[in-house]
């Protein structure tokens, strides 16, 4: 039944297979780079398109609307000015205590702005891409924010673009800690295939404390994600079969799927 | 002008893979993403030659991998298999009732993502699975089934538009023409 031919592509399309799939990793991922840097005009096009988009949805607008919406903006702004000036002295306060101690400073968070140009094409990983890169100063492992909460970590860079795995994906893991008197630690880990904003939070204590509600915050343990980086909220707890620990339901504060910017902390 | 034809349907395998990571309706309505490369190569092993099949699964897999946290290259193969068992066979295939486009693209819509995953699994990058895998399955086998006639229509009618249909030959011949009368 199968002809020359057949065998020939047969042959060609495993043998180039194999031969990609065994490539160095470095090699791979410039392979990647570059494949992906063809579809490059088309993010253009789609970014202009909803550029385009937006300015005709802000033509047409009511001056009504408008008005309110700069009124609730003034409003807020003067809110969050208040507030600044009480973190302000709160953080002066805790500086002059650690001097005091001779404890370490700590560092304000630097950060850059960046895009969502792309999502994951597959269902089986969690990730995205954005439109900074290496001549932007991004480098492997940076962490990925909203305003909301923490997304994830650079996975891979480019030129221009980066990929980011999200929360949730098996490859992103967080250390983890519960802001309740224990201060319980665990460590956040991945989540059913459906299930984009609640992740199971693992290896804590069988007698930790947990209350729904309670905020969870990154604990700075592993290296990779600075403490004190807002992950999520407590939904509800159940001790393991082992006995041995107890497995925590989060609700991400970020919301993953409508990820349109995001902040990437250069240094922590 | 069968390269005309080639040349179409790998831009539209360039163009699914720029769509499938660019627009996320689907995705945030279903809780998955649908995958328009089956459909393709669907329509490429039934309407086009064994070289069409082979780039489609070749070029689409890599464009997929390089916007995915797939291994590069691990979306060829069940592509290529796909398409070159419905190579092997489309003579007993109906290809032109779209019944039987809708029943392939479904058949095909499961088997490439549940190959990927084979390979990956056997790569050893587990990827996230769980009783929700099952309805992305469906989701991405249903959505496949139902985009497979559409694409026959549309790359028939880019192919009617483009390439110049061939001409037939009439049984007419003047000199044996019957005249009648004197």
């Amino acid at each position: 039944m199968l002809k020359r031919p057949h065998y020939i592509a047969l042959g060609l399309i495993v043998f180039l297979t194999l031969v990609i799939l065994n490539l160095p990793g470095k090699t791979t991922a410039r392979l990647k780079l570059g494949l992906g840097s063809l579809f490059v005009p088309l993010f253009g096009l789609a970014n202009s398109v909803q550029q385009l988009g937006g300015k005709t949805g802000d033509a047409v607008m009511p001056r009504s609307e408008l008005v309110r919406q700069k009124d609730a903006l003034d409003r807020e702004n003067r809110e969050l000015k208040l507030q600044l000036m009480q973190a302000d002295g709160k953080a002066r306060e805790n500086d002059r205590l650690r001097q005091l101690l001779g404890w370490q400073a700590h560092k304000a968070w630097k950060l850059k702005p960046a895009n969502v140009v792309l999502r994951e094409p597959s269902n089986w990983w969690r990730t995205v891409q954005i439109d900074l890169g290496s001549r932007d100063g991004v480098k492997l492992n940076m962490p990925v924010l909203t305003t909301d909460g923490l997304v994830g970590r650079v996975s891979a860079v480019s030129l221009t673009r980066s990929q980011v795995v999200l929360l949730g994906d098996p490859n992103c893991k967080v250390a983890a800690r519960v802001e309740n008197q224990n201060r319980d630690t665990g460590v956040i880990g991945g989540s059913g295939p459906l299930d984009t904003g609640i992740l199971d939070m693992g290896y804590l204590s069988r007698t930790a404390d947990l209350k729904p509600g309670q905020n969870v915050w990154t604990s700075g343990l592993g290296g990779i994600f600075p403490k004190d980086i807002l992950i999520g909220k407590v939904l509800d707890s159940h001790s393991e079969d082992s006995g041995m620990s107890t497995t925590a339901r989060v609700k991400l504060a970020a919301n993953l799927s409508a990820l349109e910017e995001v902040w990437v902390m250069m240094e922590p | 002008m069968s390269w005309l034809n080639t040349l179409f349907i790998v831009a539209a395998t360039f163009l699914a893979v720029f769509w499938e990571a660019a627009f996320q309706g689907v995705r945030n309505l279903l809780g998955a993403q649908i995958d328009l490369l089956p459909p393709i190569i669907v329509y490429a092993a039934l309407c086009s030659n064994l070289l069409t099949v082979c780039l489609v699964a070749f070029f689409g897999g890599l464009c997929f991998d390089s916007l995915s946290a797939n291994p590069l290259g691990i979306s060829v193969l069940p592509l290529f298999a796909v398409g070159f068992v419905i190579h092997l066979w489309r003579d007993l295939i109906l290809r032109d009732q779209s019944f039987a486009q809708a029943v392939l693209g479904l058949a095909a819509g499961i088997a490439c993502p549940v190959l990927s995953l084979l390979l990956l699994l056997t790569t050893g990058r587990p990827p996230r699975l769980g009783w929700g895998t099952l309805w992305q399955l469906i989701v991405m086998s249903l959505g496949s089934g139902l985009v497979t006639p559409v694409f026959f229509l549309l790359f028939e009618w880019v192919h009617r538009t483009l390439v110049h249909a061939p001409a037939f030959e009439s049984s007419f011949r003047p000199d044996r023409e019957i005249r009648r009368g004197r």
